[in-house]
Parts: C-alpha cells; sequence; structure tokens
C-alpha cells in the first residue's frame, strides 16, 4: 500500500515482512486520530457506540458518522487522484450543487430518475472534462482553472433551480439519499463500492503508477512516454464524477436540491481529508483509502461537537484545535520523535513513513 | 459628470413638480437594488415586489447585485443618473454606504431601505422596511407556551447561522418568551447554518442524544429550511413529527406550509416576503402628500398554524420563487 511499485512488481517478499507493514499501516496516526476521536465522542456521550435495529436498518451514532460522512469522503475519492497528479479541483462543491440541481429539475419535470440520475452524472463528468482541459489543453494552474467553476458553477447550478429548492418525492432518488441497503444506509454502500473499486483501479493497474509520476514530474512522466494530458483529463473528470454521485446523495437526503447551500465549502473538507489522510499537496504517492479515513475524521469530530451540547460559538475553534492536533501527530517531526524512542529504524523505512 | 448631476437634478425636480397632477405612483420610475438570488425568500422579495410594482403602475427598474456591494453602489448611482422617482435598497452589508446615500439625497431621491438596515445617519433615506426579529421569535415562542399549556417541555433549538442577526434575534424572542415559563426548557442547542441538510444532521445528532428523542417535546428552528430537514430526521428515528415532538419555524415558505398539510409540522412565523408593499405605500404618501414616514415600518409577524388553511397558503407562495 505504501509503496505503489511492489504491488505493480510483485516481487517476492518475506512474509514477516509483509506482517510487519500490515501492522504499520494500521499504528498510523490516522487510524490512531480516529479511534481517539471516537473514544472522545463516547466519554462526551456513553450511547455513542450503540447500534440498534430500527425499520430494517441499523440505527446510531456511529452508522450517523458513516453516513454524514460520506459526501466528503466521496469528493476526497476524486480530490486525492487530482491532488496526487500535483493538482487541486476547488470546483466539486459548485458541482454536487449542479448535479442535484439538474436531478431534482428532471424528476420535477417528469423524466424518469434513472434518465435524471445519467444526466446528473453525465453533467458531472462533463464539469471534469471541462476543468480538466483548462488545465491541459491551456495549461492553466489547476487552482486557477477550477476556481473558475467554483464560482460560476454555483451560478449555474441557481440558474437550473431558479434560485429556489426544488422538492421531489421521486422514491429512487430518495433512496440513494436515505435508503438502506443490507442495513446500511445507501450512500455508505456506495462509498465503500466506490472506494474497492477505484483502490482496485489504481493499485491493480499501473494507473496509480502513472498519476504518481505524474504528480511528481509532468515532463519526465511525459518523456517515459506518458500520455499526462490524456491522464490529467481522466483524473479531473473522475473528481467531476465523484462530485456529481456526492451532489445526487446529498439532494436525495433533504430531498430536494439546494442550489445555495449543497456542496458549499465542501471542497476545502475534501481538500482537508485528502490532507490529513496524508496524500501530499505537492503530488506523487496518494492512497485512496487513507482520505475516506481522514474524511470519517473529521466527520467524527463534527458529530461529536454536535451531541457535546457545547455553544455553537465553540465549533470553529474546536475543530481548529483537533485538525491541528491531527496535523502535528503526522508531522515528520511527530514521526522522528515516535521513532527516536522505540527503535532505531533505517533511515528508508523513515522516508516511507512521511506520507 | 456635473452635467450628468444637473440632468439628473432637473429630471428629480420635474418628477416632483409633477407628482401634483398623479394621485398615486402610477407612472412613477422606482429603481430597485437587489442582494441577489441568495435564498428563496430573497426571489420571492424579488416577484412580490415586482408584482407589487405592476399593480400600481410603477415603471420599476430591477438591478440584482449578486451579493456585491460595490454592484450595489453602481446600480443607485445609475439610477441616480437615470433621474427616477425613488430607490428601493436590500443593502447587502450594512456598512459604507455614506456617500451614495448622500449623493441620493442631494439629487432629492428618496431612498427606502428593505429587509435589512444599514449603519448611516438616519437623515440620508426615508425609511426602512423591515421584520422584527426579536418579535418573530417571541412569537413561536408563545405558540409553544399556549400550546404545551403548563405541561413539562424539553426544547432543542435549531439555530441559524453563528453570529448573524437573524440567529442571534430569533433566539433572544424566543428566549425571553419560554424563559419566563418554568414548565418549558431549551435542552439543547445547536447551529444549523439555516439549511435543509445540516438541520437534518443535527437534529439526527439531537435525538441521538436525547434518548432515541424520547426526551424531546418541541423542536424550533430559526427558518423553515432547518425545520424541514429536522422533519426528515425525526421520522427517520421512528417518530411521528407534529404529534411526538412539535415543529415551530420562522419565515413561511410553501414546503413548511406542505409539511403542515402533511400533519409533518405544527406551525410557522411569516417573515413576509412583501416588503415592497409597504415602501410603496410610505412612497405614495411622501411623494403625493408630503408626509414622511417614520424611520422604521416594522412588517407583521403572523402565525400560521395547521388550522390557518395550509393547503391555501402553499398554493398561493408556490408560484413566488421560493
Amino acid at each position: 500500500m505504501t509503496r505503489p511499485t511492489a504491488q505493480i512488481h510483485p516481487a517476492p517478499q518475506p512474509p514477516a515482512l509483509r506482517h510487519r507493514s500490515v501492522t504499520a499501516a494500521l499504528l498510523r496516526p490516522q487510524f490512531l486520530a480516529l479511534l481517539v476521536l471516537l473514544a472522545i465522542n463516547w466519554l462526551l456521550f456513553p450511547g455513542f457506540f450503540t447500534t440498534t435495529w430500527q425499520d430494517g436498518r441499523l440505527f446510531g451514532s456511529l452508522i450517523d458518522v458513516l453516513n454524514r460522512g460520506t459526501p466528503v469522503a466521496i469528493l476526497a475519492i476524486g480530490m486525492t487522484a487530482v491532488i496526487a497528479t500535483k493538482g487541486v479541483d476547488l470546483s466539486v462543491g459548485a458541482v454536487m450543487a449542479i448535479a442535484g440541481a439538474t436531478a431534482a429539475v428532471m424528476v420535477t419535470g417528469g423524466h424518469s430518475a434513472v434518465l435524471a440520475v445519467a444526466a446528473a452524472l453525465a453533467t458531472g463528468l462533463l464539469c471534469g472534462l471541462w476543468n480538466g482541459l483548462l488545465v491541459t489543453t491551456l495549461s492553466i494552474q489547476p487552482i486557477i482553472a477550477t476556481l473558475v467553476l467554483m464560482v460560476a458553477g454555483r451560478g449555474l447550478a441557481q440558474l437550473i433551480t431558479e434560485g429556489s429548492i426544488v422538492t421531489f418525492t421521486d422514491p429512487v432518488l430518495i433512496f440513494i439519499g436515505t435508503g438502506a441497503v443490507a442495513g446500511l444506509p445507501t450512500p455508505v454502500v456506495v462509498l465503500i463500492a466506490l472506494t474497492i473499486l477505484t483502490t482496485l483501479a489504481v493499485r491493480r493497474t499501473a494507473l496509480g503508477l502513472l498519476i504518481e509520476a505524474v504528480g511528481i514530474n509532468r515532463s519526465a512522466a511525459r518523456f517515459a512516454g506518458i500520455k499526462a494530458s490524456a491522464l490529467l483529463l481522466v483524473v479531473y473528470a473522475f473528481a467531476g464524477l465523484c462530485a456529481a454521485l456526492a451532489g445526487l446523495i446529498v439532494a436525495g437526503d433533504i430531498r430536494g436540491a439546494d442550489a445555495n447551500n449543497a456542496g458549499l465549502w465542501l471542497e476545502l473538507d475534501a481538500i482537508l481529508a485528502v490532507v490529513v489522510g496524508g496524500t501530499s499537496l505537492l503530488g506523487g504517492r496518494f492512497s485512496i483509502p487513507m482520505s475516506v479515513v481522514g474524511a470519517m475524521i473529521i466527520q467524527a469530530m463534527n458529530t461529536g461537537i454536535l451531541i457535546s451540547g457545547f455553544s455553537p460559538q465553540f465549533n470553529l475553534v474546536v475543530k481548529s484545535a483537533v485538525i491541528i492536533l491531527i496535523l502535528v501527530l503526522q508531522s515528520p517531526f511527530a514521526a522522528n520523535l515516535l521513532q527516536r524512542r522505540h527503535l532505531k529504524a533505517p533511515p528508508k523505512a523513515q522516508e516511507g513513513d512521511r506520507a | 459628470m456635473a452635467i450628468i448631476t444637473k440632468l439628473a437634478l432637473g429630471a428629480g425636480l420635474a418628477a416632483l413638480l409633477s407628482t401634483a397632477a398623479h394621485a398615486d405612483l402610477t407612472g412613477k420610475v422606482i429603481g430597485f437594488s437587489q442582494i441577489g438570488s441568495e435564498s428563496g425568500w430573497r426571489a420571492a422579495e424579488t416577484s412580490v415586489t415586482k408584482s407589487e410594482a405592476e399593480k400600481r403602475g410603477i415603471d420599476l427598474k430591477f438591478a440584482d447585485a449578486q451579493q456585491k456591494q460595490e454592484n450595489q453602489i453602481k446600480a443607485i448611482r445609475g439610477f441616480i443618473a437615470q433621474g427616477v422617482d425613488a430607490i428601493l435598497v436590500a443593502p447587502v452589508v450594512s456598512t459604507g454606504w455614506d456617500e451614495v446615500l448622500g449623493e441620493a439625497k442631494e439629487a432629492n431621491i428618496p431612498v427606502v431601505l428593505l429587509d435589512r438596515g444599514v449603519d448611516a445617519s438616519a437623515d440620508l433615506y426615508l425609511t426602512g422596511v423591515a421584520s422584527d426579529q426579536v418579535k418573530e421569535g417571541a412569537v413561536a415562542g408563545k405558540w409553544l407556551i399556549d400550546t404545551v399549556a403548563g405541561k413539562d417541555c424539553s426544547v432543542v433549538e435549531l439555530e441559524g447561522t453563528v453570529g448573524s442577526s437573524p440567529a442571534i434575534n430569533r433566539k433572544k424572542g424566543f428566549d425571553d418568551a419560554v424563559g419566563a415559563t418554568a414548565n418549558i426548557k431549551v435542552i439543547r442547542s445547536q447551529t444549523g447554518d439555516f439549511t435543509r441538510a445540516k438541520g437534518k444532521e443535527v437534529m439526527e445528532g439531537f435525538l441521538k442524544a436525547e434518548g432515541g428523542g424520547k426526551g424531546i417535546c418541541a423542536v424550533y428552528a430559526h427558518n423553515d429550511d432547518m425545520a424541514v430537514g429536522a422533519i426528515q430526521a425525526i421520522k427517520d428515528a421512528g417518530l411521528k413529527p407534529g404529534s411526538d415532538i412539535l415543529v415551530v419555524s420562522i419565515d413561511g415558505v410553501p414546503d413548511i406550509f406542505s409539511a403542515m398539510v402533511a400533519g409533518e409540522a405544527n406551525a410557522t412565523v411569516e417573515l413576509t416576503p412583501n416588503m415592497a408593499g409597504p415602501a410603496f405605500d410610505a412612497l405614495d404618501a411622501y411623494l403625493n402628500g408630503g408626509t414622511a414616514p417614520e424611520k422604521a415600518i416594522i412588517t407583521e409577524s403572523k402565525l400560521f398554524t395547521q388550522a390557518d388553511d395550509p393547503q391555501g397558503e402553499y398554493d398561493r407562495r408556490k408560484g413566488l420563487g421560493y
């Protein structure tokens, strides 16, 4: 997982080493942070882990964390791929609003839900391709290229809904947002499927390696024979698709498309989730599952604040304090400190922990 | 520039002189600088303003500022240059208006503020039409006091965006009203940012934290959108909104009326989108009769319950662009 090259050229590995790398993965600061946050939630509210079966689905605070964290986690999956290419996509929040608005306006206009979902996903894909074109063909810096759609996209969404919240009663769209599959909320099932599929796609094929190569040095990658522009297009289109999926879930959740507020500032949460998950903003090595964990860390914190009963004025202060703490835990400084105490690791391993 | 000002002055004077001929606002040109389309309520305010103007035969010049003060200032300067008879402004922020309002005053064009106030000398504008947000909270509180009729009631509160004036004032009005009683207590209060999605998420948290919602008797939301979100959360928890947990909120948007039709919401306090009607009445009295209105015109904070024909109210509001 930490070394993509090892997966692509599965060199024979001594079993002991493999075993150690799995435990090392579970000892990452992200998992530690998630566990600590969940424990704090449990201290604040003893019923936190209580999960019951109600109306054919699991019901409890832990399920809420998963369910509420899903939109950001899905955004983070797309964002991880973009960031790994040394880019960033600021437009995903606006694309969520556009996709939700498209689906809602179509079903209220009498079209079938299947068509509406397809149209919403296609819109997301188109938005992503637009970003990709700006980044590749016009060579605009990603932060500026996607800023265009971040600003204009919300306006587009408002045009589609004519500035109002479009409420719908379509059972399929509502199922995507609030239904349950095998006891789990539909969004969570979608997230799990997307995480597994994306991880397989980038790790069982050369795709992940190519993305990392482009992220580390686009020119060098091109000289090595990688079609960098085509790859970037695919990556941005994928981020757009993820955003559309998140937009559908958010719209289905509230049974309406709220163009003014759907996905507002979520691009920042998604970037934070990717960073907390350990992917560097400078591109290169990335991990999809860790970004999902990052999104869940953020949501565990949000849910904790909600059930803690703190006055809402403290929300942002608590949030920023926790995030600073997590980032410090992940910093090379903390890693060095820990390593010096426990074992004298060779410098190579040290490098590997700086994710 | 000087010529334009003179022209504007001339036009303004001509307009003033010609007022004697009309007994109403027919044929008057009135500029309206709207904030933008930040919310459904704002869209409804725009469409109601347009229809009120049409009803009175007013030639309304509409300018959308897209949430930017500089656009509003530009629009107002444009209105002054065109020599309109009056200007309506829904100010996006409260500061930085002295200069442009001074220019309008110099050009003798009365300015009426809609919905929000400004930090400027009161002689720079004719009047302001707004709702009393503290009263809105108080009306909601009073409804709850009357409804529970002395029984113990634990309330959860969904606040608006932290630090925004409607959130502060609607909280204050409600707290003051129920604070005087011994039986009603606000047990939890969190911000739902005025949105449906956050309203639902916060309510989910409240329901879990209060033993699956058994300890909650009512939810008070600072706006209807959050209430609509909370209603869905209550249903997901297997309870009946409207009977197991009472739902009271503020604004009067169409979706809360359809929730009332379904028996899932109990009461809403209307924030009327018709700010322009009273503004036009005040302008009528000022331009035709010379009587200056009071500096603040307060709109009615009307309570609607399930008994007040929610289906009819829904139909009336549906086309307004909420």
